[in-house]
Formats: C-alpha cells, sequence, structure tokens
C-alpha cells in the first residue's frame, strides 16, 4: 500500500473538518443539525466562480500565480465567495431557523433546515444545470517528496491555507471576547444570558464562521475535484460523523475528527475500492455512538 | 377508459405513498422519531421483495422464486430489523443523533443498491419481479384496478392496526413519551424498549410499502430511492398533519397529485432539454412549501388533538396549538 493516501487524506480531511467547524458550532450553539450546511458549500463554490467569470469579464485574461493553477481573482473572489455565504447563511436563519427557534421545538429546526437543503441545492441545480464546472482546466504536474508520495502545488497551498484558518478560528475561540462568549453559551445558555451576553450577535458570528469556513471547503473540493451542485450535499454525512467523532463543540475535535474521516476514506479507497468510500464515514459514526457517544473532545449533555 | 386506468395508476401511487407515511407517522408523528433517511427503508424493502421472488438469475445472489407474499413478509422483517439496529445505536441520544443517523443509512442503503452488483443488481437494478395479477396485463385497465384493489385492501389493514395500535396502551405510553418524557418514566415505562419497537414497526411498514411498488412496476433501480423521496414524504406527512393516520394518508395523495400534476404541466410548458430544469424548480417549490408549513401551519391539515370526546375534558383547549399561535 502506497504512502500517497496520506496527501489524500489530509485533504480530503481538510474540507470535511472545515464544515465539520461549521456543523458542531451550529449544534452546540444553536442546538440543532443543520442540514443545510453542505448545500453552502456547493452555494460558497458556485458564488466565488461567479465572481471569477465577473473578475475574468472586467480585466481580460489573467495569467497564474507561478507554480499553481490559479492567479489572484480567485483569491479575491474566494474572500467575496467567504462574505457572501456567510450572508446567506444569516439570512436562511432570519427567515426560517429564528423564527422556528422561537417556538422551542428543536427537532421542527432540523426538519426544516433538510427541507431548504432540498431547496437550495435545487436552485443551484436549475440556475447552473447539473453538469459539473471547473475554475482550471489546467493539469498539475504532482512532483515527487519522498517515500512514494506526489504532491501538487496547489495541494500545498490548500493545506496551508486550511491551517492558517483552523488557527485563525481556534485564536478566535479561545482568546477573544466573542470567542468565549460563544463558548459560554454552548456549555450554558440560560447562564450566558444572565450574565448579559449579547446572544443575537454570537448566533450572528456563528453562522458567519460556519459559512466563510463551508465556502473554503467548497472551493477547494472546487479546485482539486470539480463543482457540482449536490457537491455539498455528498459531504454532509462525513461532516456529521467527523463533528460527532471530534466532539459536539469542540473545534480542535471538528478538524481532527475530520482528518480521521479524510485518512480513513482515503485508505479504504486503496484497499476496497473508490465506489465505497462514502461508507467509510457510517461506519464510524456508528461505531462512535455506540462506543463514546460524547466523541473525542465532547462534555457530557447536561 | 383511458382516463380511468389513469386514475387507477395514480391512485395505486398514492396509496402506496401514503403507506409510506403512515409509516413515518407512527415514528414521528405519534413517538416524535425524527427519520431522515425513509428512502432507505423503502429501498430495504423492495430489494428484499425483489430477492425473495424473482425467478433464479445467474448474473446475481437469489432470484429464489418465492411466493410474493413470502416476499412481503421477509421485506417487513428485514426492514423492521433494520429499524431496530438504528434505534437501538441512537435512541439513548439526542434526538439530533437519531436524525443523522438515518440519512446514513439512507446514504449506505444506496451505496449497496448501486455498488453490489452480485446482491441488486447494480446501476441496472432488478427486472423480472413477478407481479401481482401479470396474468392480467394483456388488459392494462383490469389490471390497474386490480393492482389498486389489492394496494387499497393493504392500505386499509395498515391504517386499522395503526389506529387501533394507538389508542391501545401501547400507542398511549408512545404519546405520554412524546409529551411528557420524564413523566411517563416515572410510571415506569422503559422509554427507549418503547420507541424501538415504535421505530421498528415504523420502518417495517416503509419496507412494505416499498415491497408493494417492486411488484406493482416490476423494475427497481437505485435511482428509485434518492433523498427527494424522503423529501416527498415528509412533506406528505406535514401537509396532512403529524399524529392523523387520516391526515397522513389524505396528505399524501394531496401531495402526490400537486407532484404529479406539476410534473405534467411542466413537460407541457418547458422544451425536452429543460425539463431536467423545470423538475429542480418543481423541488425548489416543494422545499419551500415545506418550510412555509412549518412556519404558518404546523398541525397541518389534520394535526394531532387532544381527544376531547372520550374524557368529556371539552374545555381544555389543544395546548399545541397555543403554542404555535404565541
Amino acid at each position: 500500500m502506497s504512502l500517497q493516501f496520506v496527501v489524500d487524506g489530509l485533504l480530503a480531511g481538510s474540507m470535511i473538518g472545515l464544515g465539520a467547524i461549521g456543523v458542531t458550532l451550529t449544534y452546540s450553539i444553536l442546538r440543532f443539525s443543520n442540514f443545510a450546511h453542505g448545500d453552502f458549500m456547493a452555494w460558497g463554490a458556485y458564488a466565488t466562480l461567479a465572481v471569477v467569470g465577473a473578475i475574468g469579464a472586467m480585466f481580460g485574461k489573467i495569467a497564474p500565480i507561478a507554480p499553481l493553477s490559479f492567479g489572484w481573482p480567485l483569491i479575491v473572489a474566494l474572500i467575496i465567495g467567504m462574505a457572501a455565504t456567510g450572508l446567506l447563511a444569516l439570512a436562511l436563519d432570519m427567515v426560517l431557523f429564528a423564527r422556528l427557534r422561537a417556538k422551542g421545538q428543536a427537532i421542527i429546526v432540523v426538519m426544516a433546515s433538510f427541507g431548504a437543503s432540498m431547496a437550495l441545492r435545487s436552485l443551484l441545480e436549475f440556475i447552473f444545470s447539473s453538469r459539473p464546472t471547473y475554475f482550471s482546466r489546467a493539469i498539475q504536474i504532482a512532483r515527487p517528496i519522498g517515500f512514494g508520495i506526489r504532491i501538487t502545488p496547489d495541494q500545498i497551498a490548500l493545506l496551508l491555507l486550511t491551517a492558517v484558518l483552523v488557527l485563525g478560528v481556534h485564536l478566535l475561540m479561545t482568546r477573544t471576547q466573542t470567542g468565549r462568549s460563544m463558548q459560554a453559551l454552548s456549555q450554558n445558555a440560560a447562564l450566558a444570558r444572565i450574565v448579559g451576553i449579547d446572544v443575537a450577535k454570537v448566533v450572528r458570528v456563528t453562522w458567519i464562521i460556519g459559512g466563510a469556513l463551508a465556502c473554503v471547503a467548497g472551493v477547494m473540493i472546487g479546485i482539486l475535484i470539480q463543482i457540482r451542485p449536490f457537491m455539498g450535499f455528498e459531504m454532509l454525512l462525513p461532516m456529521f460523523a467527523a463533528a460527532i467523532l471530534g466532539g459536539i463543540g469542540s473545534v480542535p475535535g471538528a478538524v481532527l475528527g475530520g482528518l480521521i474521516i479524510g485518512l480513513a476514506e482515503a485508505g479504504a479507497v486503496q484497499l476496497i475500492g473508490a465506489e465505497w468510500r462514502a461508507a467509510v464515514s457510517f461506519i464510524i459514526l456508528m461505531a462512535v455512538l455506540f462506543v463514546r457517544p460524547i466523541g473525542l473532545f465532547g462534555v457530557r449533555e447536561r | 377508459m383511458d382516463l380511468l386506468g389513469y386514475g387507477a395508476f395514480f391512485l395505486t401511487t398514492a396509496l402506496i405513498f401514503s403507506l409510506i407515511t403512515l409509516g413515518l407517522n407512527l415514528q414521528w408523528g405519534l413517538t416524535g422519531l425524527f427519520n431522515v433517511g425513509v428512502a432507505g427503508f423503502v429501498a430495504i424493502g423492495a430489494y428484499t421483495s425483489a430477492l425473495l421472488t424473482t425467478p433464479d438469475d445467474a448474473a446475481r445472489l437469489g432470484g429464489f422464486g418465492l411466493p410474493i407474499l413470502v416476499g412481503w413478509l421477509g421485506a417487513m422483517v428485514v426492514g423492521g430489523v433494520a429499524a431496530a439496529i438504528t434505534g437501538i445505536a441512537t435512541l439513548r441520544l439526542r434526538s439530533d443523533y437519531l436524525a443523522i443517523t438515518t440519512f446514513g443509512v439512507a446514504v449506505v442503503v444506496q451505496l449497496v443498491a448501486l455498488n453490489a452488483q452480485k446482491l441488486t443488481g447494480g446501476p441496472f437494478g432488478i427486472g423480472f419481479i413477478p407481479r401481482p395479477f401479470g396474468g392480467l396485463a394483456e388488459t392494462p385497465l383490469l389490471f390497474n384496478l386490480s393492482n389498486l384493489a389489492i394496494v387499497s385492501v393493504v392500505t386499509l389493514i395498515v391504517y386499522l392496526a395503526l389506529e387501533h395500535l394507538s389508542r391501545s396502551p401501547w400507542g398511549r405510553v408512545l404519546k405520554a413519551l412524546r409529551e411528557d418524557e420524564r413523566a411517563a418514566i416515572s410510571l415506569g415505562k422503559s422509554a427507549r424498549f418503547y420507541r424501538v419497537q415504535a421505530f421498528a414497526v415504523g420502518g417495517a411498514i416503509m419496507a412494505l410499502a416499498g415491497a408493494l411498488q417492486a411488484h406493482f412496476t416490476g423494475f427497481i433501480a437505485p435511482d428509485n430511492y434518492l433523498p427527494a423521496l424522503t423529501f416527498q414524504v415528509w412533506v406528505m406527512l406535514i401537509v396532512g398533519g403529524s399524529g392523523s393516520n387520516i391526515g397522513a394518508v389524505i396528505g399524501s395523495i394531496l401531495v402526490w397529485a400537486i407532484w404529479a400534476g406539476s410534473g405534467a404541466l411542466t413537460s407541457v410548458l418547458f422544451s425536452p432539454e429543460q425539463q431536467a430544469r423545470a423538475a429542480s424548480l418543481q423541488i425548489v417549490a416543494i422545499g419551500v412549501m415545506l418550510c412555509v408549513i412549518l412556519l404558518v401551519r404546523p398541525n397541518g391539515l389534520f394535526g394531532d388533538r387532544p381527544r376531547r370526546s372520550r374524557f368529556g375534558k371539552g374545555a381544555k383547549a389543544a395546548p399545541d396549538e397555543s403554542a404555535a399561535l404565541s
């Protein structure tokens, strides 16, 4: 078995992990599992693609940055896409989730997110058709780095980006007042309200972080694989499994869970075959639920 | 005559949906268990029954050529066991975990249907599934009507059984658990045990519906059991009003009428190239409809209300209604 699966696994794990951060934050702070989170990924990828197209129309063709397959337009577009996806999440919360939350039945919110997911995905299919598209059709040469592992410049850049983003979110959660408010709200909502934490603001920040990271994950999938309306929905099960494996509410846990699932998937692809990839996260999920339902870094629910 | 034939065909499909919705109503409406993997349990039933009843096929396992009734019973057993295992794994945890796990079940069932060629025929599916009254296929009208009769009888039996169950002590425990878990547990009822039972029976009903559908069309493929199916069934239950069995049946017929009608409309209005896109718009519309109903009228048409006449407490207002208004 070649060690190539380590690189593939780390990349898949980065995509899953970035999505799982949003899932775990929504779950621990807003107390529902958001089935529309995968579709934020797809919307982020398509929004970024649209902005890249707009920049291309305005400035003509722009050469990519030396070894990478993309140039500055994609970087600018990614930042705009992150903002747009954050706003989409906020808007969905305002029209739908916040109103249902006010009625107080958590599971109804889950059902609404399921309906919203279906609508969002089909809307993408309607606008862009279900045919896959790409940020770039250029083929990158993978360079050997020893131990029989090959990696492309794009892959290195995206792994670094993931590391920076995860570190950033971790610092935000532990070092800033907003982050501490988020943790307080997830640990004890009633007490957090009593000490005067601005719940509405925490909810807003949660959606924006979740949406923005989902967009990055979607764009990663777009750069390394392809863009399709179903791309996010197919990431849903791995993301949920990662969030539960890491322990609900834990950002490092979500990322570690994502990496474990990504590596397990890549290993399974080599050993069993690519068609069974999606079963890996289900098996891990079931194992966690039977053995340790609070996950690696989870705290017992009150 | 054509219209009558189409009517019978339409009603048969709608009643099979009703059966699935009845299963979901037992799980969600009566017990409060959230199942996002409905399509998976329907598929389990369809494939089990197909494997048991089709004639021997060298390309895959089985084709045991058993009678259709054995296929239906087998479907219910396998579907029920699958649901029970899912329930045992998740019902001691938060309700969201059940949702996520059932979602995973549907994904895995779809994967097995697509990839386990030896078992399921892979993407090409299974054909030559014996049809009840297959001998009448020469005269479509008679064939459709006799199928409708069978499906109606099965639906009626399941409906009456569920009505009986929901009034029985067993059903009352489920309702008590849904409304106030602590109070029910304090009366010595094991919440998890009752929920696993309800979830398993619901799964068995969904599997039976899948089997009926398979024998009605004679051919099944993985594409029949996509997440859109789960979604349709949920909309049917919510429109009809969760908690009410009659609501589940009427909601299914109504939503299927809207679905089939809008499908026919798009095929008239749009050119063939545009049809796939128009179909996705159809799903958007239904998704928005689900969200709007949840926001505006969470009880649906026949939402569950406390039975006032039986205990003579007519003055007591329905608690869930007042909660919805506030």
